[in-house]
């Protein structure tokens, strides 16, 4: 059964209010959830005031800038800054996306960042995503043929054939959408999510592949797939613009289409 | 460094549902209120082979302000589930997946079901049921 309230030691709590820098005149207000391991208390919420006159554009510039100028044990990942290595994924003011291509101007009062909802979480902005990782190398996301490769080249697709992966292999793998939706929330420890159905679906409809029965026979379970009831929360929140929900339909329909063959 | 008291991250508290999943909670919750109408369909109609006197006090509690809310939102609660179920059959086939698809799905499975509710009512009422 589905577990709708937060655990006794994850409650948040009230946290710090940091002043705003003498002399700005720009103020943004950051809400940020903090967790140190180190100190055995529960969560809280603290909320920085920042100078948006001496600050970057977007949301990950916003949290360099506390944890250079105001707090430097504020944790968080990031790394490319340009939407590319899905790091910094986080909660911004109730959706999924990446902090580094998170507009501050797209945001209307203060900026509230938690980490990806529902994970379990190292430190502050850090979620642990061992268990995500873990299903991702269960759909063995590797081209899997029995067919020698041709001796003197690589094996080759139609140009068609390499359009079939457009809108999969774009993927960052950052668990915005995963992470986005109430399904994974309650069932994540069986669910793949959609995420990692998305790629499960890229190796399907990739012409090099040729184990699509397996794959199919591996997602074929209650649990792994069919705990997708169209919610919709992984395309609206997805930061790369992706479909998720469309290729778990992708996965049905082949699924059904096997049966009835 | 021991990883087993590490918090769960606010989920339901913090994300903004979009409408999308409003309206999935909404189906769950009319799929769930059309199972305990089907309750009282039986009960109505074990009233109707219980004779005269039993099947007059179940059209009086039927007929009456409660009797009518609870027919109202059953009414609701099947067009809703049929408009969005229709709207699940059109997902499965592969369709409508795109975000701007989903808005207006979304709005017309809202109206649809609005509308249908209203007619049936308009009807009930210009037939003097109840009367």
């Amino acid at each position: 059964m589905a577990e709708f309230t937060l655990p006794k030691n994850s409650v948040i709590q009230e946290g710090k209010t940091y002043p705003a820098p003498e002399g700005a005149t720009n103020l943004q207000e950051v809400h940020v959830y903090r967790w140190d391991p180190d100190t055995g208390e529960n969560p809280r919420v603290d909320i920085y005031n920042i100078d948006l006159d001496t600050c970057g554009p977007m949301v990950l510039d916003a949290i360099i800038k506390i944890k250079d100028e105001v707090d430097p044990t504020l944790t968080f990942r990031r790394s490319c800054r340009e939407g590319i290595c899905g790091s910094c994924s986080m909660n911004i003011n109730g959706s999924n996306t990446l902090a580094c291509t998170k507009d501050i101007s797209d945001i209307e009062g203060p900026i509230k960042i938690y980490p990806l909802p529902h994970m379990p979480v190292v430190k502050d902005l850090v979620p642990d995503l061992t268990h995500f990782y873990a299903q991702y190398a269960s759909i063995k996301p590797w081209i899997q043929s029995t067919t020698p490769p041709p001796p003197d080249k690589e094996r080759l697709q139609s140009k068609e054939d390499r359009a079939q992966l457009d809108g999969l292999y774009e993927c960052i793998l950052c668990a915005c959408c995963s992470t986005s939706c109430p399904s994974y929330w309650w069932n994540g420890d069986r669910y793949l999510g959609p995420a990692i159905l998305l790629q499960a679906y890229r190796w399907l409809a990739d012409s090099r592949d040729e184990n699509a029965g397996e794959r199919l026979d591996e997602l074929e379970d209650p649990f792994k797939l069919y705990r997708c009831h169209t919610i919709m929360n992984c395309t609206e929140t997805c930061p790369k613009g992706l479909n998720p929900a469309k290729a778990i339909a992708e996965i049905k329909k082949l699924l059904v289409e096997r049966k009835i063959a | 460094m021991s990883s087993n008291n590490r918090p769960l991250s606010p989920h339901l508290d913090v994300y903004r549902l979009p409408l999308s999943a409003m309206l999935s909670i909404v189906h769950r919750g009319t799929g769930a209120f059309l199972t305990l109408g089907t309750i009282v369909l039986v009960w109505w109609l074990m009233a109707l082979a219980g004779g005269e006197e039993a099947f007059m006090s179940a059209q009086e509690f039927m007929g009456g302000f409660f009797g009518r809310l609870i027919l109202f939102g059953w009414s609701f609660a099947l067009f809703f589930h049929l408009a969005n179920g229709i709207r699940h059959l059109i997902w499965d086939a592969g369709y409508g997946f795109e975000k701007d698809e989903v808005e207006k799905s979304s709005f017309i499975v809202l109206g649809v079901s609005g509308f249908l509710t209203f007619l049936v009512w308009i009807i009930a009422f210009s037939f003097g049921v109840g009367a």
